[in-house]
């Protein structure tokens, strides 16, 4: 076993022709990934004509009712309300707030560290310290201390999760322009006049894309994860709405009654979150060239 | 040696510094401030407000405010709780050593099992053990912790009763074991996520280490491969492992404060959320500034081992 290990030769790349995107596809993972993704999207996106109730429809005579009972095909809640249809609703709510933090953080991240990175300076150093500092809270401890004073809404819980998440993107972004500030062409690009906004935008952003984006995807299920724990505790998304996190605000005390409630939500959360971190895997590997082999 | 520590511990104290600027601006930036709790409460009138204003030195200019509140961290009066009067810093480092139990216990656990997955994996890469433990190990970094937690008592101990359901010690109890019994739950949730990830690392880190030199001259010199792999390999793969330990100290620290409210372990996680609900401004930043302490204590202590453990950091420094 060691010995195979120790003499295997060296896997030949395969050609540069082959598209990342190609090469995602072919991560079967990933792909796999993908297609759960795509069905969680369209069953949340599309709830409006797809649910198979009223999301708010009362259904008294039937409360806690099984899986595949009484026309509710996860089962009721509580209050007699379908299942499956709260949680194409809450879908909606848990995926936007996950991309819409996502957005923040990248945007942040980006603006961040590209400004310290490229200009440099007092205050270059000054942000990636503040960069340092945020990273030493746990985010987790920050997030709730802030949502504890904020009024909860969706933009209100992207913006909190993406201000508390952006610290990883700036440090990436940071340590790339480094790099490609010295480069050849930044400096002929400089020297026929191209401003630096421009070359900011034209030259460093593509540069920077492939790391950023594996980590945006990976952020993306952080923040899932996030928004479905400050919901769970009761200071996210607030009832009547539903989203993932606050469908298991009763999980305890569901379990002694139905214990299914307690579990639909928790494997829509897993599953989103798992397909958005097996992309980001997928992404990483297809846009990496050194790890291709590996 | 003194001067790379020197530099480090200058370095942690710029850290801390910024930290409680941030943490002091933060709370002034809530809505409402360090009063909302009064301000929001009907019973209160305005005037009560302004001698609460005077009392906490609230209505003295921001900087001095600061100066006074950072001077009180640093010579341990940390302040009063608002609900009972109590000192902070006693209700705060009485929950410390629950907290560091759970954290420790799950560390030490995740850490003997992670790099015993990982270098199994790295070995056997490409086998079927490599690829389930990676797919797993997806899995439970996906995995809703408290939903985990929450399903863990479900089963094990509300359906099987192998377990308590929360708690660190039973009514009246309180002996080793009683507490062994409590910990149990609590620290396989909370290992489980570090699990994941310091299979992963370990995985790759070997995987760098078993492909150069020092450990083929090993081989080539005849050297049993367990030998080789413990005595060399293990041994290079552990340095950055360490670095990602301090790295990692954030997420273990939130890891336990969800894992905290799930099975009421009365730690500083617990505490938090509490008086979170109350609004207990003073214990909320205290928690707040332990924690990041933490983590750059913790940061500090890694860069330190690795510089005694990794020749090369020593040879930089000289």
């Amino acid at each position: 076993m060691m010995s195979d290990v120790a003499l295997e030769p060296q896997v030949v790349a395969p050609p540069r022709r082959v598209s990342a995107f190609r090469r995602l596809l072919r991560h079967r993972l990933a792909l796999l990934a993908l297609i759960v993704l795509a069905v969680l999207v369209i069953g949340s996106a599309g709830a409006p004509w797809l649910a198979p109730h009223d999301p708010e429809e009362l259904d008294i005579a039937n409360r806690y009712a099984p899986p595949l009972t009484e026309g509710h095909i996860l089962g009721s809640d509580d209050l007699g309300r379908d299942v499956l249809t709260r949680l194409m609703y809450a879908g909606q709510i848990s995926l936007s707030v996950g991309i819409a933090a996502m957005l923040v953080t990248v945007i942040v991240g980006f603006s961040v560290g590209a400004f310290a990175a490229y200009y440099g300076g007092w205050i270059g150093v000054l942000l990636m310290r503040l960069t340092d500092i945020m990273l030493c809270f746990p985010s987790v401890f920050l997030l709730l201390f802030v949502a504890a004073f904020v009024t909860p809404s969706l933009a209100s819980m992207a913006l909190m999760i993406g201000l508390t998440c952006w610290m990883e993107i700036a440090r990436i972004v940071y340590s790339q322009i480094l790099v490609l500030k010295s480069a050849d062409f930044i400096a002929a690009a400089r020297m026929i006049g191209t401003p630096s906004w421009r070359i900011v935008l034209r030259q460093i952003l593509p540069n920077t894309l492939a790391p950023v984006l594996v980590a945006a995807t990976l952020n993306t299920a952080n923040a899932i994860l996030l928004e479905s724990y400050i919901s769970f505790l009761g200071y996210g998304i607030q009832p009547p709405a539903a989203s993932w996190g606050n469908m298991l605000t009763n999980a305890q005390s569901d379990f002694q009654v139905d214990p299914w409630l307690a579990v639909f939500p928790g494997l829509a959360i897993t599953l989103a979150v798992t397909s958005f971190n097996f992309i980001g895997d997928g992404l990483r590997d297809a846009l990496d060239p050194r790890i291709r082999d590996r | 040696m003194a001067r790379f520590l020197i530099n480090r511990l200058v370095q942690s104290a710029i850290l801390l510094l910024g930290v409680s600027i941030v943490g002091f601006a933060l709370m002034h930036l809530a809505p409402g401030g360090p009063l909302a709790v009064y301000t929001l409460n009907p019973t209160v009138t305005a005037q009560d407000i302004e001698r609460i204003k005077v009392l906490f030195g609230l209505d003295q200019p921001v900087y001095v405010q600061y100066l006074k509140w950072a001077g009180g961290l640093l010579s341990g009066n940390w302040g009063y709780s608002f609900f009972g009067g109590q000192q902070v810093r006693e209700i705060v480092l009485d929950r410390l050593p629950a907290t560091f139990l759970l954290m420790g216990t799950s560390l030490a656990l995740a850490l003997v099992i992670g790099v015993a997955i990982g270098t199994l994996a790295a070995v056997r890469r490409n086998s079927i053990f490599d690829y389930a433990t990676a797919i797993g190990a997806m899995i439970a970094l996906s995995l809703p912790t408290f939903w985990f937690g929450l399903l863990s008592i479900f089963f094990f101990a509300q359906t099987l009763g192998w377990f308590p359901a929360g708690s660190m010690t039973s009514m009246g109890g309180g002996g080793f074991l009683d507490r062994l019994h409590h910990l149990v739950l609590p620290v396989v949730v909370l290992a489980l996520v570090l699990v994941a990830q310091w299979s992963r690392y370990t995985r790759s880190s070997m995987l760098d280490i078993l492909d150069q030199d020092f450990v083929r001259t090993a081989r080539a010199k005849g050297l049993k491969s367990s030998r080789v792999l413990v005595n060399h390999g293990l041994r290079a793969a552990l340095v950055p492992l360490v670095a990602l330990a301090g790295l990692q100290l954030p997420l273990l620290v939130g890891g336990a404060l969800v894992t905290e409210t799930v099975f009421s372990w009365p730690g500083m996680g617990l505490l938090f959320i509490s008086a979170l609900s109350t609004r207990d401004y003073p214990v909320l930043m205290a928690i707040l500034m332990v924690g990041a302490v933490v983590v750059i204590l913790g940061n500090l202590l890694a860069d330190i081992i690795i510089a005694v453990v990794d020749p090369r950091v020593k040879l930089h420094d000289e």
